[in-house]
Order: structure tokens, then sequence, then C-alpha cells
């Protein structure tokens, strides 16, 4: 369990989330266990056992987000006390999902912090103007982890969404736009050099699963998921090698289901969420063009561009993430790539995403090929491979982001 | 006292008894519900003061109850909980049963029924709304299931109905209650109860309806829990319960080397891949049905009308009988069915019997076996009274593989170590569902745990127990669990009820229901030694593969990992509820039970 704690905690300062040192996570089993040597005087101790003992959980997590993500959070719980709602309500999928909003307390007392997590997976700390997080698992400290990391990405996502909104209606106020300034400037830049990724067609079980392995983990490292959301496969004649629903991106391993495509085994009972789209789309580029790798990530511009709408007086208003039915793309004038947005929830409910996206990925052509779900994520393909998939990822997002940057600039000035 | 202006329960009880007749309508105190929720928990509530009587006692009730989101939009709330002492365990038996039973239950405006007293003749008792009456049911002595519902629905066409099979009149410790042809309250022998009441059957027809306190809040907290189930793959991907039924956990049971083989000899059953979910859908052309409410469906029926078998029947009547035929499966399911017998139970003493006799079953011996068990007379008629007594008198006690005396499903233990434990603990015996761990180790949610590993796993378990037996107090279905959690159905429940409430705080609701089973069982001498698995986990390997060895279960692991459990859970080392859990829960102290 020790192991597991250091893992994860690792892991958020690897990613840049926490700085070292001010993750803490423990796990109750029959003893407490902490990530790292935790004086008795941290005063974060005696608070986290206060937590564990008003709840029935097994792993705890408090962190205070470094960098950009800091100032994101922190703005957005200020603003969350401010206008009494005391609570961030983020349009990403995510969140819509699975934390559904992210609670806002202004104390970092256990009873207040308690309060809160009793009724959500995890919570914002507004401390001294300064942002922490505190989230449990019933199972397993994983959980924590992903809620916190789901947490950053949805303010990450809901803060730059919030400002472009904010600038199309006309609402932008200066004390607004200097924080937005002191935001950007903690923006760290997009990584430009490529990963050596393995060259296909994979002909056999093992070099595909290699090569969704290490895809897979580059996807991680260059920052284009958080946490471990996304999902990845490849097609071996008639069985599509999918990752398994709640697997790490880097860290696939065993997490790899083979599903024939016929259905004649469950064997996929654990795949990925996402798999009736994959499954779809391979089903139709047999009859086109045949691409036989899907990658998807959650890169953080691609959606928050995808919840970018001119259209303030739309009728489906409120109910863009399943109902938005106008034809909506990302699109690059100068090399002339056009990636859709579509809507989409999560899986296979009549509102779901295999409904809309590979008609949309499967409609698109040339050499970047890919599709953005309305504020969840981007899904690329590549022709034998993934080094085009990852491609189209990084490019995506990397426009994106400039495309971003550019709208932002040209509302400024209202 | 709950009175008109309540939403979510009726404040009422039925209470009926069949050796007089008498009805009474009985009040309980407003706390009670909000202590004990419904189902499970108010059913135990109800049997608590009468938990150390024999089954055969006519005293001894058998109580049906539903919960607040029963009849309400939340999604899975149709099904209905059964609660009453085992004939087969001796310990607390109780059953969550599908259909439309606990819909109808609700509608008619009972929050429970509490069954007594012992007829002369075969009885049904039939209640639309407020009318309660008991019927001369004589004609319907004998009858298989089947006929007993097509007799009865040409009377009543509405409504749902739950009857005994002769399993439960000729005397089968394991019979069950089948509820609207194709749903069961399957396991501890409930049916049994009912027979020895000679209750053949229950029908409830209600067209009322459930208050409901805030609507729109709670047509927000289903949009949240549908959301849920449609991003689970086991519930809603093309693999998954929906399409599959739950028969799609066999070829991971498969592959994982867990599928229970030979009475648990071997785990991994040559063959099986033809013996998969896809194999009965392509041969029996199934068509989706479900439980009353319930967006799932995960039941199947084939078109020729007989029920697909659930996972646990056709990995039974598969592996740990050494049988290939998937129409055989078909009809010993249909068989159990009929007779009224767990299949669980019934397949498994089909494979104790099996390994202690050295006999091969063939189909047809199979069949004859089974309907000796469910007639009482013949060829298995001593198989009826299950694989633990059947195991002792043949001087064998160790090949019942059973836990407390209720048999196994199909879940091996060498290849889940929660399931193990959650196997040892569970307040029924032998049973997956009470902490259902399956849903970490082996489907990954709410995220994956090792499977091989004890670490973590007692408050797990502790944490789950609890978190289920709230969610059959509510009433909810565990399979929504894969995917949704308290979290979201803490919002439903406050929107039906108006009560304010967290998860957390339901969470409390499932442990107090959880140690009031504890403080029963202990009544009823159960301990520590009845916390544990048959010694062939310990001792034998499993069926290991490449990179995939399955060894014995570490016993000493096992053991500290339970002692975890017992001193998380709030129990002595010996497994016995303590006076200060107790009165910490809220739950009176058993006079005895004495100082402890
Ligand atoms: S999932 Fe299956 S068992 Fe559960 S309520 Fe739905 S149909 Fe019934
Ligand atoms: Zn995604």
């Amino acid at each position: 369990m020790i192991t597991l704690l250091a893992k994860y905690a690792a892991k958020l300062t690897a990613t840049g989330l926490c700085a070292p040192g001010d993750v803490l996570l423990a796990a109750l089993d029959d003893e407490l266990g902490w990530s790292q040597v935790v004086e008795s005087s941290d005063p974060r101790r005696g608070l986290m056992e206060e937590i564990f003992a008003g709840m029935s959980i097994s792993a705890l997590l408090l962190a205070r987000p470094a960098g950009v993500y800091q100032a994101v959070m922190a703005e957005l719980a200020r603003q969350a006390l401010a206008d009494g709602s005391r609570s961030i309500t983020p349009g990403d999928c995510e969140t819509r999902t699975f934390l559904h909003d992210l609670p806002v307390v202004d104390s970092l007392h256990a009873v207040v912090i308690i309060q809160a997590l009793r009724q959500r997976k995890g919570c914002v700390i507004l401390h001294e103007g300064e942002a922490f997080v505190a989230a449990f698992g019933s199972v397993s400290p994983e959980q924590a982890y992903v809620t916190f990391s789901s947490m950053c990405f949805a303010s990450f996502v809901a803060y730059f969404a919030d400002h472009l909104r904010t600038l199309r209606a006309g609402a932008m106020t200066d004390q607004r736009r200097a924080a937005f300034a002191r935001s950007t400037a903690l923006l760290q830049d997009d990584r430009s050099d490529r990963p050596d990724l393995l060259p296909g067609p994979f002909e056999d079980e093992d070099a595909a699963r290699e090569a969704m392995i290490q895809a897979g983990r580059s996807t991680v490292e260059y920052g284009l998921v958080d946490s471990y959301f996304g999902n990845i496969s490849y097609r071996l004649g008639d069985t599509i090698l999918i990752s398994q629903t709640g697997s790490s991106l880097d860290e696939l391993g065993a997490c790899i289901d083979p599903c024939r495509m016929d259905g004649s085994s469950c064997a996929g009972l654990t795949a990925s969420s996402e798999y009736s789209a994959h499954k779809a789309v391979y089903e139709a580029e047999l009859a086109q063009n045949g691409a036989r790798a899907i990658l998807h990530g959650h890169p953080r511009f691609s959606v928050i561009l995808s919840l970018d709408c001119p259209r303030l007086d739309c009728p489906k208003l409120g109910e863009c993430h399943r109902a938005c039915d106008t034809a909506r793309a990302v699109v690059d004038a100068t090399c002339g790539m056009a990636v859709p947005i579509v809507p989409g929830e999560v899986g296979t409910g009549p509102f779901g995403l295999c409904n809309t996206l590979p008609q949309a990925l499967t409609g698109t052509s040339g050499e970047k090929r890919g599709a953005i779900v309305y504020g969840h994520g981007l899904f690329t393909l590549g022709a034998v491979d993934f080094r085009d998939a990852f491609a189209s990822l990084m490019d995506v997002e990397h426009f994106c982001r400039a495309e971003y940057f550019r709208r932002v600039g040209e509302l400024g000035p209202r | 006292m709950i009175g008109q202006d309540f939403f979510g329960w009726t404040g009422k009880v039925l209470r009926v008894d069949l050796g007089t007749g008498a009805q009474d309508v009985l009040r309980l105190p407003e706390a009670v519900y909000r202590d004990y929720l419904g189902g499970k928990g108010l059913g135990g509530y109800l049997l608590r003061d009468f938990a150390t009587l024999s089954p055969d006692d006519p005293a001894l009730p058998l109580i049906l109850a539903v919960g607040p989101l029963n009849a309400t939009i939340a999604p899975t709330s149709g099904r209905c909980h059964l609660t009453t002492r085992s004939p087969l365990t001796g310990a607390v038996a109780d059953s969550s049963a599908g259909g439309r039973l606990g819909t109808e239950l609700a509608r008619a405006g009972w929050d429970a029924v509490v069954i007594v007293g012992r007829a002369e003749r075969p009885t049904g008792l039939e209640i639309d709304n407020d009318t309660v009456r008991l019927v001369d049911a004589s004609a319907l002595q004998g009858c298989d299931t089947h006929e007993v519902f097509a007799r009865l629905r040409l009377r009543r066409p509405k409504g749902s109905i739950a009857a005994t099979g002769p399993a439960a009149d000729t005397g089968c410790l394991f019979a069950s209650l089948i509820v609207d042809t194709h749903h069961a309250a399957g396991r501890c022998g409930l049916g049994r109860v009912a027979g020895l009441k000679n209750l053949k059957y229950l029908a409830v027809h209600g067209t009322g309806r459930r208050k409901v306190a805030d609507l729109p809040t709670l047509k927000v907290a289903r949009e949240d829990i549908l959301r849920l189930t449609a991003a689970s793959p086991a519930l809603m991907g093309q693999h998954g319960f929906s399409c599959f039924g739950t028969g799609s956990i066999f070829d991971l049971m498969d592959s994982r080397r867990m599928m229970p083989t030979d009475n648990f000899a071997r785990t991994r059953f040559p063959g099986a891949e033809n013996l998969n979910a896809h194999a009965y859908k392509q041969r029996y052309q199934p068509r989706r049905h479900g439980c009353q409410g319930c967006h799932v469906l995960c039941k199947k029926i084939a078109a020729d009308g007989r029920s697909l078998p659930e996972f646990e029947t056709m990995s039974h009547f598969t592996a740990l009988i050494g049988n290939t035929d998937l129409e055989l499966v078909m009809q010993a399911g249909d068989l159990c069915g009929r007779l009224g017998l767990d299949t669980i139970s019934a397949g498994s003493t089909l494979a104790c019997y099996r390994e202690i006799s050295g006999e091969e079953l063939s189909g047809a011996r199979v069949l004859e076996l089974l309907t000796g068990m469910g007639t009482g007379t013949g060829p298995g008629a001593e198989l009826a009274n299950g694989s633990a007594k059947y195991a002792a008198a043949q001087g064998r006690p160790e090949l019942s593989m059973s836990v407390k005396g209720l048999e196994l499903p199909a879940y091996d233990p060498r290849g889940a170590y929660g399931m193990a434990l959650a196997y040892a603990t569970s307040t029924r015996g032998g049973c997956h569902l009470r902490a259902y761990p399956i849903s970490h180790e082996i489907l990954r949610k709410p995220v994956a745990t090792d499977r091989f590993s004890f670490s973590g796993k007692a408050r797990i378990v502790k944490i789950a127990e609890d978190a289920n037996a709230c969610v059959d107090s509510l009433i909810a279905c565990k399979f929504l669990f894969f995917a949704a959690s308290l979290e979201e159905y803490a919002r439903a429940f406050s929107a039906v009820t108006g009560v304010a409430a967290t998860a957390h705080d339901l969470l409390l609701v499932g442990e107090r229901v959880d140690y009031q089973e504890r403080l029963m069982n202990a009544r009823n001498g159960f301990a520590a030694r009845h916390d544990d698995l048959p010694p062939r986990f310990f001792a034998e390997e499993g069926t290991s593969g490449p990179n995939l060895p399955i060894p014995p279960v570490p016993r000493e692991d096992f053991l500290a990992c339970r002692a975890a459990y017992y001193r998380i859970r709030g129990l002595t080392p010996d497994g016995l509820p303590t006076r200060e859990t107790a009165e910490r829960l809220g739950l009176p102290w058993p006079a005895s039970l004495g100082g402890a």
C-alpha cells in the first residue's frame, strides 16, 4: 500500500500538478500509512487523521496544486465563494460524468472538509488565498489521485473557456484580465520535439502491444491527456487490441484487451468504455481508408476550443454536449486541416459519442485525421501505426492553443 | 409515526398471520425509517426479535420489504428484499428479488409485509392495494412454478406474483421463491420458509403512486446515474450485461483462470470458450428483459420462452460438474426454476455429490438428481439438504464448497483475495454480493485492485458491505454500482424523501444494517470459526497458466486480513459483536449475548 501511495504522489509531481512535498497521500486499512515521512508536527497530518476519523474511506489526498493549476483553481474558488455558489461547475465531459461539480470550502478545518467530502469525491479549499485540494478513495489511493488530477484538468479547461466566453459576452473586467495575464504567464511551452514511435504495420500481437504501450506512454509524457483518461487501440485482422477501462495510458502493460470484432467473446468486458466507438470506426475504415490505429487523448486547448462557440443565442444552449447539430470544426486554413467537433457523452447511451464520433472521424481525409468530442477530447487516426496518430494529436493541440490566443487577442479589446 | 405528509414511505407495514388469518397494520416510529430505510434494513429490523426461532416455528416471520426509492424514477428501483432465518444455514437469510414485486408492493402502499403463522392448507396471499386476502391454493399443490404462474395469470393478469415450487413443499433446504416467472429470490432457502408456512404464492397489485418530495432534483440524480451507466463497459458496453446478461462475465472468469471447475478442484475448464454468453446468444436468439424500472435489462429470455441462465448457473452447470452441453444448462436452469431450486446451491451440491461418489454425471442423470432434490423422492432426494449436510453425512465435510453452509458462487477465491475474505465475512454465508469485490478485482471499478493481494482488502470489504447493505435498503440494484455510487443515490434518496442525506450518512445506515445481522448471527452461535473457507482453497493450487500462477490462498495472510477486518468492523478477535459498537450504531444489545 505504501508503494502505491508513493507511486501516485510521485506521478502528481512528475506531471507538474504539484511541487514535490506539496502532496500528501495516506491510506487506511487497519492502520494508517503515508506516502512520505510526515512529522507529527506537520499540521497536515493531524488534519488528515481527523478526516479519516470522520469518514468511512480508505485513502485520502491533500495537495496544493502548482503553477498555472494553482492560479486557475484559486481564481475559480474565489469566484465560487464570492457569488455564493460554493461550487465550481466546469462544462467538460469528465466532470459532468464522474465528478458532477467541485465543491469549494473556505477553511482548512476538518469539519468543513468532511462536510464537503461526504457529498463529493473531492473539494477545493481556499486557504489564505491559496487553493488546496482534498480527495478520497473508498478502494484505493488511485481514486484520490484520479480525482485530484481530473479536478486540475477541469479547472484549467473551465477557466480558459470561461475567459473566452466572457470576452464573447463583452463582460470582461480589468480585474479578470489581470488574473488571466498572470495565469497565462505560468503556462509552459508545448514540447515541439517528436517521440520516436515504432513504425508499422504490426502483424503480430506482441509488436502491436509494444507500439501501443509506447504511444500511450508518450501521450502522457507530452501532456496530451490528464491522469489516465484517454484510450488507444490497434486493429489486427479481425481483432481489436484496446486499452482497458480505467487503465493508465502510461502503464498499459497487461492492460490491453483483445476483442474479436465478431463479438464471439465477452473478454472485452473490461475494455475501454469507448470500445463501441473504436469498433465502429474500424468497421467503416475497412471499407474506406483502412486506418488501423486510434489514439484518444484529452489535450487541454482542443477541449477548450470545442467549448467556444460564437452562437450565443443558440436554442440548444446548455445541451451542446449532447445535442449540438451545428456543423463545427477547428480549421487551419494554412495547411487545409479541418478537425470536426461533434457532441457525444462517454460510452453507449442514446447520446453516446459512439453515435457521433465514428462518422466524423471516418469522414476526414488527408494526413491529419482527427475529430474532437465536445468538452471531452481528441481522437486521431493512424494509417498503419501511431506515428501519424500521435503527430495529429500534437499538431491539432498546438494549433488549438495558438488559435485560442488568437481568438482572445481578436476579442480582447471589447 | 409517518403520516400523510411523508414522501417515499407510506409508514404502513402489513402483518398477516396465515394460521389465524389475522391482519394488522403496523405503524413504526419515524426513526425506524431513518435508521433502516427499508428493504434489507427494515427486514432485519422486523426480524431481529424473532431471529433465533427455528425456521419451522410458525412464529418466524418471512418479510418482504421495499425502500423509499421503489416505484420512483430512480434507476433500478423495482426490486424487493426478502428476509428471514435460513433453514439451510441457521444464519440470517435474505435475498433481493427482481421482476416487479417491489414496484407493485410500493404502489399498493406497503413498506413491508410480515408473514407469520402456518396455514392449514396451501394458501395464496393476494394484496390489491389495501385489500388483503388469503386464498385457498390447494389446487396448486405439487404444481411447478410455471403452472402456478400460468393458472394465476388467468385470474390476475396484472401485478406481480411470487411463487414456490415443489421443492419448497417437499422440504428442500435451498428452495427458492420464483418471481414473475423469470426472476428468483434464490438463496438461503427462503422458499422453504414459505413452504413451512404453507404459503404457495403471493400476488401483489398496486395502483397508487409513491409521493416524491422534489421531482426535478430526482430527475437530475437520475440523469447523473444514467450517464454513469452509459460510461460503464460492464453494464452498457458491447460485451456487457445489457447485451449479454450476467453471463458476459463468463469469458473473463475463463481468461483469469478463476472458473470453479470440478467442485473447485481446478480453476479452468477446457472448452469454456464454447459455452460463453455469445454461444447462448447465437443458439437461443434471446430478447432483452429486466426488472421493473431498469434500463440495463440484464435478463435474457430465449425465443422459446425459457430464461437464459445467469452467469452462476452457466458456470456451475458446466465447469463445476464437468458438462459441456449448452442445452443441458438450459434444461437444468429451467428445471430449477420450475421446481423452485436455487441454482447455485443445486449445482454446487451436484458437484459435491459427483466428487464424493466418483460418478460422472450424464445429462439425464443431472436432471434426475435435480428432480430428486426438488420433489424429495427418488435419486437426488438425499441432496435436498444441501452440500454441507450431504458431505458431512458421507464423512467428507471438507468437500462441501460452502461457507456457513451456503454454497459458493462461481468466482474461485484463489483468483481474487478480496472475494476470499468477503465469502468468509458475509453474514449469509457463501455469497459474492455482500461486498462484491469482483467490481474492483476483475471489472476495474471504481479502480482496479491487485486481485492476488490482501493489502487494503479488509477495509475495502467492510466499506463495500456497508454500501451494498444500504443499496438493498434503498432499494437499487447492486449491478448499478459498477458505475454509480452512493454519491449519486444519496441525491436520489433526498429528492424522494425530502430527508437531507449524504453518501456518508447512507453508508452509516448500511453499517448499522450489517451489524444488526451480525448480532442475530451471534445469537445463533456463529463466530470466527464460521467465517472461513473450505480447506481446499488453502491447500490446493488452482489451474495455473503461463505467467499466471494460481497458488493456494495464503492461510496466514487470510487470517491476518480477517483479523484486521474484525477490528475495522468493531468485532472481537473471535468475530463477535461488541456492546460498544452496537451502542455506537444505535442497536439494542441482545440479552442473550451477555456482558461482552
Ligand atoms: S440490472 Fe438486471 S437485475 Fe439489476 S435491476 Fe436491471 S434487469 Fe434487474
Ligand atoms: Zn476520453
